[in-house]
């Protein structure tokens, strides 16, 4: 592999890791209270308000259906407004963070289920409140999973980025599809390959080290 | 531990500012009418008290606080149905200041309901309740959270966070009370030294045994200062031994601090190891209240009669077998005695009052709260009118005795 091959590829790598971090932070930021949402205001929640969750979780499955490859294209104007263009590296990043963030916030969703109710109970019988409840139970209890959930999502952005190549986003993906199967690359594709398997196993290492380091429950 | 808790005792808890309650106030002349004087109860070794039904043996009325004392819990009338089913069907009761009422009943009865209803974490449909004289049953959520905070709650599954540490737990409530860092910490520290677990304050919940983890939840209630204490069948999950190490120290604490416990269970030991006062609870309704020791003695409805049959004497199966209605050689009584009655020497004055032979079968006599409360099972043999004097003499005695048959 050339000199300029390598250059390509590491400035690819740098695209990918870039567009993943950025839209994994979004999703996460968005997501995690989007998911704190849906728990309270489900039935026998602690801010129970079945319209709001009706319409928070419509709004979330209608995201989800839609193919990611659309979603790019359609949110063209949306990143238009946001980012001033709507090609290269962080134009992508406004779709990727969109598709992920109700992603996330249905796996944050299930992680704060399984927080013992009896917890929520002992929390309320100690005269706490809703924001209390969120910050001493909710989110502790679940941590475990809601860290486990993020990398599950990044790992998902990190394949969902190769599709913003055709928004000119550039990444890992693109190159594997430009150089090594429109060219016939072989040695371009193999190494890409590579480089996302290092890439999605080093994310899944430190997710899971983090996890056991939060994990308290047995 | 004995000089941490002769300093404790003359500095006092609630010196210290640890909880915002009156001391155990009984005055010494009553206590040493009641057979004991402060110092032994101060005195008592705090994780491994020893076992409580064995100290109830010295003679003791019932509480102080059930005289006069002043009321912390009041309910009335207290209803409240979920969907077609009824929970609570007109539930009024009462809880005086320093006393531990035990509310007994199966599963499903209706404990759950009612014990929640008293921090609001239930709403009755109609009634009220009031603690320490205010009505809270309409109180909205943003009312009701400083008012919890002067009731602690301990649970069957203990309910600790489990990625806090046993320090944190204990402190939560003061976190929430918004208690600057360094209190929180002296307190939790005072708090696991009083229940036994100082040397587990960095550790994680997880690591701690089932009675550990109560003793934890324990800690954590009375962290705020509560004037009472709610405990939801708080030693169900646990053994019988580390039971009655929980319940030792619950008595413990309600005796050294006054404070006012109100306890739910379905297991009658635990009303007879430490409750003041019980109340036995049916399909939503009280159907018995009263001093332990007097609804051990003569239990009334057929749901405390079976609530109570795990630990009353009962005739052994054989010869329960064999009972059969026609008089025959022998006639099978029946002697419950309780009080004064149980204080004589029933069985000598019996054999040497009426002429004959009798056998005693099964049964012994029970300290309930200091009270004796006894049944015996006589084998009496049925010639010479032997069983109708032997009915007269007991009878006169203030001993209930009934013929159950003949073998």
């Amino acid at each position: 592999m050339s000199e300029v091959m390598l250059q390509l590829l590491l400035r690819s790598l740098w695209e990918t890791v870039l567009m993943t971090a950025a839209s994994g932070l979004i999703s996460l930021v968005a997501g995690l209270p989007l998911g704190l949402a849906l728990i309270a205001t489900e039935r026998g929640g602690i801010a129970e308000n079945l319209w709001v969750n009706r319409i928070l979780a419509a709004i979330i499955n209608g995201f989800r259906s839609v193919p990611f490859i659309i979603l790019l294209v359609a949110l063209i104007p949306v990143t238009r407004l946001i980012v001033g263009t709507s090609i290269g590296t962080w134009a992508a990043i406004v779709p990727l963070s969109i598709a992920a963030t109700p992603y996330y916030a249905r796996i944050a969703e299930v992680s704060l289920r399984e927080v013992d109710r009896g917890l929520i109970e002992a929390a309320r019988a100690m005269g706490g409140n809703r924001w209390t409840i969120i910050r001493e139970v909710l989110v502790p209890e679940a941590l475990p999973g809601i860290v486990a959930g993020f990398t599950v999502t990044l790992v998902t952005l990190v394949g969902a980025s190769a599709m913003a190549g055709a928004i000119g986003a550039g990444g890992l993906g693109d190159l594997a599809i430009r150089y090594g199967y429109q060219r016939f690359e072989t040695t371009v594709m193999i190494a890409v390959v590579a480089v996302l398997i290092v890439l999605v196993c080093g994310i899944q290492w430190l997710g899971d080290r983090l996890v056991a380091q939060l994990d308290h429950r047995t | 531990m004995q000089p941490y808790l002769e300093r404790r005792a003359a500095r006092g808890l609630w010196a210290s500012g640890l909880l915002d309650l009156e001391p155990f106030d009984t005055p010494p002349r009553e206590a040493a009418r009641k057979g004991y004087t402060l110092n032994q109860h101060v005195l008592a070794e705090i994780p491994h008290l020893a076992d409580t039904v064995d100290d109830d043996i010295s003679p003791r009325p019932a509480h102080p606080a059930l005289a006069d004392g002043e009321e912390v819990v009041r309910l009335v009338d207290l209803k409240r149905r979920f969907g077609e089913t009824p929970a609570l069907e007109g539930v009024s009761l009462t809880v005086r200041k320093g006393e531990i009422l035990g509310i007994i009943g199966r599963s499903g009865a209706g404990k759950s309901t009612l014990i929640r209803c008293l921090n609001g974490l239930e709403r009755p449909d109609s009634g009220q309740v009031y603690i320490e004289g205010r009505e809270i049953s309409r109180l909205g959520e943003s009312e009701l959270q400083p008012l919890r905070r002067r009731i602690g709650m301990i649970f069957q599954h203990f309910n600790l966070l489990s990625a806090k540490t046993v320090e944190d737990n204990v402190a939560l409530p003061l976190k929430i009370e918004g208690r600057p860092k360094a209190e929180r910490r002296a307190r939790a520290a005072e708090l696991l030294e009083l229940v036994g677990l100082s040397v587990k304050a960095k550790a994680y919940p997880s690591s701690l045994s089932g009675g550990q983890k109560q003793r934890v939840g324990i800690a954590r209630a009375l962290a705020a200062g509560p004037a009472l204490l709610l405990s939801d069948e708080a030693t169900s999950a646990l053994d019988p031994e580390t039971t009655r190490s929980i319940l030792a120290l619950l008595k413990d604490i309600n005796q050294r601090f006054g404070l006012t416990i109100l306890l739910i269970t379905h297991e009658m030991e635990v009303i007879r190891s430490i409750a003041d006062r019980v109340a036995v609870i049916d399909a939503g309704r009280i159907v018995e209240e009263g001093p332990v020791w007097s609804v051990f003695a003569d239990p009334q409805s057929e749901i405390t009669q079976s609530l109570l049959g795990g630990i009353r004497p009962q005739l052994p199966a054989d010869i329960a077998e064999k009972l059969s209605p026609v008089p025959g050689k022998e006639a099978i009584l029946r002697v419950d005695v309780a009080g004064d009655a149980a204080r004589r020497p029933l069985l000598s004055e019996l054999a040497a009052a009426v002429p004959g032979r009798f056998r005693l079968i099964h049964g012994g006599i029970d300290h309930v709260q200091g009270e004796p409360v006894g049944s015996l099972f006589l084998g009496v043999v049925a010639k010479d009118g032997q069983v109708a004097k032997t009915l007269d003499f007991l009878t006169a005695r203030n001993a209930r005795a009934k013929v159950l048959g003949y073998v």
